[in-house]
């Protein structure tokens, strides 16, 4: 990879200052995303995919702190920068497909009319040309352009979400991040938009990073994946390696406890336990608790890298598989 | 009718006993509740069901939101009167009664052997109350036993789904727990009172895969060891894989395909099951689908035509679909269930 | 499974459990209410108020000469000319017809209180039970008392009260009555109706009911102790508005009392003082100070109640 990243993630961490303490939502989290690569982040509720989407954005609720690291989009680094500095990168750089489509669209304004607003912020196109543009995105994302100018509540949840798309596509931005994009959608709608979706994204040569905790949707769509766990990467590397030989014992136990509805029904493998609390995250390697192969040392020192071709995992004991 | 009860006898002989049979079974909201309208539209929730469950089977039902499974499911827990038809169901004395539209003492009578558990369990128990209030309470409603028994048999309940000592969760409240923790607890209310059959509404959909596994084993281990039986409520076929012995694929109100899991997952008849299946991703970033586009998307059954409710949609219709009402569930052979004239 | 014989015929164990939970919810409550501050301080004004009421009667049957302190047919003999400014006899001085100030303040206390809280109890009870039935069954039942919502909100309360007192003659008793009545069947049924509609969808309520839970087990186990923390805002409001209705209607001269806070006012301006606030200042402020500093309280506490029951409005 001889090319500059897209974007590079260095060290990243982001706690939020509760009541009952530090929460460690990101936590030393690193990695970088290629032009047009599509980076999965995959993990289960509370292990602070979410967070890491709204610190890539700098979209951060007041109890936030970004603690240390650097994200760095096309080589200029956005922790450092103010929200006036960072305005003009949010949206015409690096936009974001949210989670809930419904609280994403404003459902007293005309759709259209919302897309054109955010281009009109971000660009100096105006009037007729946005209007024209809305229409070019509409089509984009097989929008019936009849709807342009119908409200929110007049869409069905798939609509929404194309929308949602369409006004992350408005400036054209060199990365997407898209949390959880069709969680909430049915699997034939959540099909057409993610197969639409890739599409888009090849033939506009962006680069996306797709959040999720199905490990089904990751495996479709993205080159590269990242596993995380209680605010950290525990294993990275290109989809096909990690998902036919994971090092890490945590995606090991993902992927047994993952039923799928074709090919051989293995049997699903529960993992004992729950997800750690990140107020307090057990010592050494966050996973020790529930994982069979934890020793003195997993509980005791943070595990060291592994590494294995382009795929990596921080642990004691590595499958050596 | 007539239709209907044919359609259950096609059923293969069953090698157990008969628990439940829902015949035609519909139920239609009313659009509008204005009095002065006379002539109100009716949404087709469900439309026409029939299918049989077995002592000690688990049946799936699965279909995109909105098809009506989850108001057959509340049919047959009487939390939903039915419109129209039947629910024969098992009685104390081994018989079948029709349970559809039962009322006071009989319908008390007929919740203790059949209970439901709901998808999410943040909001299916009452945050004010303990988990043994929780548990306790189907035993309370029902005055079955006194306040030392109660403790004693949610003791037992809670330690059968695995919430160990019990004598630890007794007296928490439901914001204590984790998810996982939580739908355990509503798992243990359903059974507390012995039921033979348990409607289960999406139970892990709201749970982290690692916290998934673990309900659906225990499910299926307390089927089982207490031979009860499921309908098990679902999104997701590949979750239905693994709980479900036979599977019932529903679209807008109708039954569109029956039969065993494995045969109609991997062999599917119906244009729907096709597409549906087609869309479903699977977790192995080797693997190649070939996705069937079918059009538009889902609606709402509000006054349907006479025709086959997929028709719109569907990518082998013909003009003998449009023309003709929705098609009848007919046996596809080896007693697979099909609801299409071009399959 | 444990034995049988082992365990005691009454689990005294499940009262132990719930009598430590129930402190530790008061003590964790408390310790929110506490911590708002203003809720504190209209406590604090409560309790002096609580005090003043309890401490007539006492006061009267020993310091108190009844002929000269008696708060209605009393008179200041040792006075000269009535009204009389504070003395050290008559701390808050006399009133125009000669009767002591404070001795009317303090037995016009406990009318107060009583008065407020029996509003508030009706009010409340009232309130959560026709929102709870109504947003439990909905339909025809809802349409009803939705209608009759509407009737006791349209309601020009003070019009009716001329005409009852005219007819009737309203004490504190009826007005309580009718205060709780109207804002229960009215204002407060439709709040905690709203509230009990979000109560009612929860699944919880579908598991009471294949549980084969009846209509009065889900309201009164299910519904009403999710509107509880909200009707008991609504109380501590109607208190409020109790006690300030009734200031406005005794200084109007329509209720039949024979003590209070409003009349101690009407009687100063019947007498022609109202107007000489200056030089005649015990008349009035010792009275109308009461209506403010109580009202305010009971709503202060109402206030920090709304943060310990809404964490969304608690600061950090």
């Amino acid at each position: 990879m001889t090319t500059d990243p897209v974007l590079a993630v260095d060290d990243l961490k982001m706690h939020y200052v509760t009541q009952a303490g530090v929460v460690r939502a990101v936590d030393g989290v690193s990695f970088s995303v290629e032009r047009g690569q599509s980076l999965g982040l995959v993990g289960e509720s509370g292990c602070g995919k979410s967070s890491i989407a709204m610190t890539l954005l700098k979209l951060l609720p007041d109890n936030a702190r970004l603690v240390a690291g650097s994200i760095a989009l096309n080589g200029i680094d956005l922790v450092p920068l103010s929200e006036d500095e960072m305005r003009p990168h949010r949206w015409d750089r690096i936009s974001m497909v949210f989670q809930a489509a419904m609280n994403s669209l404003d459902p007293v304004y005309r759709v259209g009319d919302q897309i054109v607003e955010a281009l009109e912020a971000h660009s100096s196109s105006a009037g007729r040309d946005a209007m024209e543009r809305v229409r070019e995105l509409f089509d984009l994302v097989s929008l019936d352009p009849s709807y342009i100018l119908r409200y929110p509540h007049e869409y069905s949840g798939g609509m929404r979400q194309r929308a949602i798309i369409a006004m992350a596509l408005a400036c054209e931005p060199d990365i997407i991040i898209a949390d959880e994009p069709t969680t909430a959608l049915d699997v034939i709608v959540q099909d057409h938009i993610l197969r639409e979706m890739q599409t888009i994204q090849h033939s506009l040569e962006m680069s996306m990073i797709y959040i999720s905790h199905d490990m089904a949707v990751i495996a479709e769509v993205c080159d590269v994946v990242g596993v995380m766990y209680a605010g950290k990467l525990v294993e990275f590397g290109p989809t096909a390696d990690v998902y036919a030989r994971p090092i890490h014992p945590y995606t090991r136990a993902l992927m047994s406890a993952f039923p799928s509805v074709r090919g051989e029904k293995h049997e699903l493998v529960t993992l004992p336990g729950e997800p750690p609390n990140l107020l307090d995250p057990p010592g050494g390697c966050a996973f020790n608790p529930r994982c069979a192969y934890a020793t003195d040392e997993c509980r005791t020192t943070a595990p060291p890298i592994v590494k294995r071709g382009d795929q990596w995992a921080a642990c004691w004991n590595p499958s050596d598989e | 009718m007539s239709e209907a009860t044919n359609n259950t006898q096609a059923i293969p002989a069953a090698t157990s006993r008969l628990l439940l049979r829902a015949i035609d079974l519909s139920k239609r909201f009313p659009l509008s509740s204005g009095w002065w309208d006379r002539n109100p539209s009716f949404v087709h929730a469900v439309d026409g069901v029939s299918f049989d469950l077995m002592a000690g089977e688990t049946l799936g039902i699965v279909g995109e939101s909105g098809c009506g499974k989850t108001t057959t499911g509340r049919m047959l827990v009487r939390l939903a009167e039915p419109t129209e038809g039947q629910v024969l169901f098992e009685n104390e004395s081994g018989d079948l009664e029709d349970i559809a539209h039962l009322k006071g003492q009989p319908l008390k009578d007929f919740r203790r052997r059949a209970q439901m558990v709901f998808q999410d369990p943040y909001e299916s128990m009452n945050p004010r109350r303990t988990i043994f209030d929780t548990v306790a309470e189907p035993l309370q409603v029902q005055k079955i036993g006194d306040h030392a028994e109660r403790l004693e048999r949610v003791s037992e309940t809670l330690g059968l789904v695995g919430l160990t000592p019990p004598s630890s969760f007794l007296f928490r409240f439901p914001h204590e727990l984790s998810g996982g923790q939580r739908q355990r607890v509503a798992i243990a209310r359903a059974l507390v009172m012995n039921p033979s059959f348990v409607v289960a509404d999406e139970p892990t959909s709201m749970l982290d895969i690692s916290i998934r596994t673990g309900i659906m084993q225990l499910m299926g281990e307390l089927a089982d060891r207490l031979g009860i039986s499921y309908l098990y409520i679902t999104h997701d076929l590949a979750v239905a894989r693994y709980m479900c012995s036979r599977i019932a694929v529903m679209y807008l109100g109708k039954i569109v395909e029956m039969g065993e899991t494995e045969e109609v997952l991997q062999n599917p008849v119906h244009p729907y099951t096709k597409a549906l299946l087609s869309a479903v991703p699977v977790p192995d970033p080797e693997a190649t689908r070939d996705p069937i586009d079918i059009k538009g998307s889902v609606s709402v059954p509000v006054d349907p035509l006479p025709r086959c409710r997929f028709y719109d949609r569907c990518p082998i219709a013909d003009n003998f679909c449009r023309d003709n009402d929705h098609p009848p569930l007919q046996d596809k052979g080896s007693g697979r269930l099909a609801a299409c004239y071009k399959a | 499974m444990a034995t049988v014989n082992a365990q005691p015929a009454v689990p005294s164990s499940v009262w132990r459990a719930r009598l430590r939970l129930a402190s530790r919810s008061v003590r964790e409550n408390w310790g929110l209410f506490v911590r708002t501050r203003i809720g504190l301080l209209g406590l604090a004004i409560i309790a002096m108020y609580a005090l003043l009421a309890v401490a007539h009667p006492v006061l009267m049957s020993t310091v108190w000469e009844p002929r000269i302190y008696d708060p209605v047919i009393g008179y200041a003999f040792d006075e000269t000319k009535q009204p009389a400014p504070p003395s050290l006899k008559h701390p808050l001085g006399t009133d125009p017809l000669g009767r002591d100030i404070l001795s009317q303040l303090m037995f016009s206390a406990r009318s107060e209180f009583l008065l407020g809280l029996l509003a508030a109890t009706v009010t409340v009870v009232i309130g959560t039970s026709v929102g709870a039935i109504a947003a439990y069954f909905g339909g025809w039942v809802d349409t009803i008392l939705m209608r009759l919502a509407d009737i006791m909100i349209m309601m020009p309360a003070i019009s009716v009260l001329i005409v009852l007192s005219a007819l009737i003659g309203v004490e504190h008793f009826e007005l309580a009555l009718l205060i709780g009545i109207l804002s229960g069947f009215g204002a407060t049924g439709v709040v905690l109706k709203s509230q009990a509609l979000s109560v009612v969808v929860k699944p919880y309520i579908d598991a009471a009911r294949s549980a084969g839970g009846g209509h009065f087990h889900i309201i009164l186990v299910h519904i009403v102790p999710n509107l509880l923390p909200l009707s008991f805002l609504y109380m501590m409001f109607t208190v409020t508005s109790a006690i300030f209705s009734e200031a406005v209607l005794s200084f109007l001269g329509l209720l039949n009392v024979r003590m209070s806070w409003g009349l101690m006012i009407h009687t100063t301006e019947s007498a022609g003082y109202l107007l000489q606030v200056a030089e005649f200042w015990w008349l009035i402020f010792p009275a109308s100070l009461s209506i403010t500093l109580l009202c305010s309280a009971f709503y202060l506490v109402g206030r920090s109640l709304d943060e310990v029951v809404n964490p969304r409005l608690r600061s950090r």
